[in-house]
C-alpha cells in the first residue's frame, strides 16, 4: 500500500465555517498554543487577524471582504493564500473536524 | 483610504533547541539597491533574470589581493583566469588592474589576443593544446605550461619547425596533505615525473624553461596546503639551478582560493570561516622566503586566482514565479532562475535576499528554478521571508563560473550589466534571442515542410 501522506492540501470541503479548536490559545502578539499537544506556533499579524475572524465564525467570503478592505491585495491572491493557511492549520490539528463538531 | 501592505498569513511551529536543516535566518534587511541602482528598476529595464556586476567590487578585491601578497613578497604577478569569467568587459577590468591572462584552450587564447593582451603575458595552461594553438603561442612568445609528455614532444618538434625557442613551464601535481589530491594535470612531484620532465626539457636545449606551475585544487579551505606546494616547487627550482646552473624565473601557484560562498554541507557560513587573501599570502610567501633562494634571486610569484576575485562582485536578480506546497506541506518557491544559468548552485548554498521590505516572519523553503527538470533546485532548504508571486530576489556571489559554465537549456541566457566606478550602467552581454539559436542550425531540404 502506498504510504499515507502527512500533509493534506486543505480541510474537507464541507468544513465551512471553519472552527478553531476551542482550547487553542492565540495571543495578540502571534503566539499560538495548543494545550492538548503542548505545541506552540508563531503566527504573523495577518494570520492572527484571520484566526480572530475564524473564531467569530465568519465565512471565507466575509473574511476575504474584511482583509481586502484593509490590505492592498486582490481577491484571488488572498483566497489562494487563505486556503493555504487553513490547510496548514488543519494539518497541525488546530481545526475541529466535522465529526468532533457533531458530537 | 490608503491600504496596508499585505503579507500572506503564515503559521510556523516553534521547535526551540531542535537542529533545523533549513538553518537560521540570515537576513534582516532587503537588498533594494546595488551600487545605487534599484533592483526593481534594473529588472524593469533589463528583464528578469539579470546578472549585475559591480566594477567597484572587482577593483577593490584586486587591490585587497595585491596588498595581501605584495606586502609579504617582493615580486608578485596576477594572471586573470579566463575560465572563471571571460566576459570581455570583465577580463579588461582585470587587465587594466595589471593582470596577465591565464587561458586553458585555443578559444580562450584567441579571446585574450582579441582583447589586445600582449602574447608574452598570456599563460597557456590545460591538457588540450592543439598543434595550431601551440604554434600560435610559440610565435607570440607566450608562456606554455606543459601538462603531459605528448605535449612536451610536440613542442620540441614545433621548436625545430618554427625555429623558435618556446618559453615553457612544467605543471606539477603533488600531495599537499589535502583531499582530494589533484593528480590528473601535469607531472607528479613525489614519483619523480616532474623531475623527469624538467630534465628532458633542459637536455633537449630547445625550450627555455622559465617557470614551475601547480594548481593544487579548487575552493581550498586550507592555506597551509599552498605553503606545502610552494616549498615543493621551490625545491624543484633549486634542484634545476643546482644541476643545470639555470635560473627558474617564476613559480606559479595557480588558483583555487576559496571565495566567501558557503559550500553545501558546511555547518557555518563561508563569510565566517573561509580563509582570506592574507591567510593564503602568509602561507605562500613564508614558504618561498624560507626556502633556499638567494635574496636577489627570488622567483616571480604568479597567482591565477579567479573565483575569490570575482565571486562577490556579481549578483543574479530574479523574480518569484509561484509559491506552492510539497506533498509533505513544505513551502516550495519557484524562481525564474534555473541551474542552467546558476551552475554554482550545485556546489554552494547561495545566499538569497528579497529585494523588497519584509517582516521578521520566515518560512522553511525549498527554492526551485523554472526548468521542467527535477534537478533544477537552487536551495534545498533555506529560511526565507514571505515572498509573493512577482517579488524580486537577489542571489549573492555568483561572479565565478556561472557566466562561463551556463548553458542555453530550455530558456535563453539573460543580459549581463556592469555598474561602473561612477555607478553608470552598461549592458556588457546582450541576452540571447531565438534567432541566435536558430541561426546556427540548418534544416535539410526534405525536413523543411512539416505539413503535407
Amino acid at each position: 500500500m502506498k504510504e499515507k501522506m502527512r500533509y493534506a492540501a486543505s480541510p474537507p470541503a464541507n468544513q465551512e465555517p471553519m472552527k478553531l479548536r476551542k482550547n487553542v490559545a492565540v495571543s495578540e502578539a502571534g503566539l499560538l498554543f495548543n494545550p492538548v499537544t503542548g505545541e506552540s506556533f508563531s503566527v504573523n499579524p495577518i494570520g492572527v487577524e484571520i484566526l480572530k475572524l475564524i473564531r467569530e465564525d465568519r465565512s471565507v467570503d466575509q473574511i476575504s471582504e474584511t482583509i481586502l478592505e484593509k490590505y492592498n491585495i486582490d481577491k484571488t491572491t488572498f483566497e489562494k493564500d487563505y486556503h493555504d493557511f487553513v490547510g496548514i492549520l488543519y494539518n497541525h490539528n488546530l481545526i475541529e473536524t466535522n465529526e468532533e463538531t457533531n458530537d | 483610504m490608503i491600504k496596508m501592505r499585505y503579507e500572506r498569513p503564515v503559521i510556523k511551529k516553534l521547535e526551540n533547541g531542535m537542529p533545523n536543516k533549513f538553518g537560521t535566518r540570515m537576513d534582516y534587511e532587503p537588498m533594494t539597491h546595488i551600487d545605487g541602482h534599484s533592483v526593481a528598476k534594473l529588472i524593469r529595464e533589463y528583464g528578469s533574470p539579470l546578472f549585475v556586476i559591480s566594477e567597484k567590487n572587482i577593483r577593490s578585491m584586486v587591490k585587497k589581493a595585491r596588498r595581501a601578497f605584495e606586502t609579504r613578497y617582493p615580486k608578485v604577478q596576477f594572471a586573470w583566469s579566463y575560465k572563471t569569467n571571460y566576459v570581455n568587459a570583465i577580463c579588461n577590468i582585470f587587465h587594466q588592474e595589471g593582470s596577465w591572462a591565464e587561458v586553458v584552450s585555443g578559444f580562450e587564447y584567441d579571446k585574450a589576443v582579441s582583447l589586445g593582451v600582449d602574447g608574452r603575458k598570456i599563460i597557456f595552461n590545460g591538457p588540450n593544446k592543439s598543434e595550431s594553438d601551440l604554434t600560435k603561442a610559440i610565435n607570440n612568445d607566450s608562456l606554455i605550461h606543459i601538462d603531459h609528455l605528448d605535449e612536451l614532444y610536440t613542442i620540441t618538434e614545433l621548436a625545430d619547425t618554427l625555429k623558435k625557442r618556446p618559453r615553457v613551464a612544467v605543471r606539477v601535481n603533488m600531495d599537499t596533505g589535502v583531499y582530494p589530491m589533484w593528480d590528473r594535470f601535469g607531472f607528479n612531484y613525489e614519483n619523480g615525473q616532474a623531475w623527469d620532465a624538467l630534465n628532458k626539457i633542459m637536455h633537449s636545449g630547445k625550450m627555455e624553461l622559465v617557470g614551475l606551475h601547480c594548481h593544487i585544487g579548487t575552493f581550498m579551505l586550507s592555506p597551509q596546503a599552498y605553503g606545502v606546494a610552494a616549498t615543493k616547487l621551490a625545491e624543484l627550482a633549486l634542484s634545476v639551478e643546482q644541476k643545470f646552473k639555470h635560473e627558474i624565473k617564476y613559480i606559479d601557484l595557480g588558483g583555487g582560493f576559496a571565495s566567501k560562498n558557503t559550500l553545501k554541507g558546511s555547518y557555518l557560513p563561508g563569510t565566517d570561516t573561509n580563509p582570506s587573501f592574507n591567510d593564503f599570502a602568509e602561507a605562500i610567501s613564508t614558504a618561498l622566503l624560507n626556502s633556499n633562494f638567494q635574496k636577489d634571486r627570488l622567483p616571480l610569484l604568479i597567482l591565477e586566482t579567479g573565483r575569490a576575485l570575482i565571486d562577490e562582485a556579481a549578483y543574479l536578480l530574479g523574480t518569484v514565479i509561484s509559491n506552492k506546497r510539497s506533498s509533505t506541506g513544505r513551502r516550495n518557491t519557484i524562481l525564474d532562475i534555473g541551474v542552467n544559468i546558476l551552475f554554482t548552485s550545485f556546489w554552494y548554498d547561495h545566499k538569497i535576499t528579497p529585494a523588497q521590505p519584509f517582516t521578521q516572519y520566515t518560512e522553511d523553503t525549498c527554492v526551485y528554478g523554472p526548468l521542467c527538470m527535477n534537478i533544477d533546485v537552487i536551495r534545498e532548504s533555506t529560511s526565507l521571508p514571505l515572498l509573493n508571486k512577482g517579488d524580486h530576489v537577489v542571489i549573492h556571489s555568483v561572479g565565478a563560473y556561472n557566466m562561463t559554465q551556463w548553458m542555453q537549456f530550455i530558456t535563453l541566457r539573460p543580459n549581463i550589466v556592469l555598474i561602473d566606478m561612477d555607478e553608470k550602467l552598461h549592458l556588457i552581454r546582450e541576452k540571447e534571442s531565438i534567432a541566435d539559436i536558430n541561426g546556427k542550425e540548418r534544416i535539410p531540404e526534405h525536413l523543411r515542410k512539416i505539413n503535407g
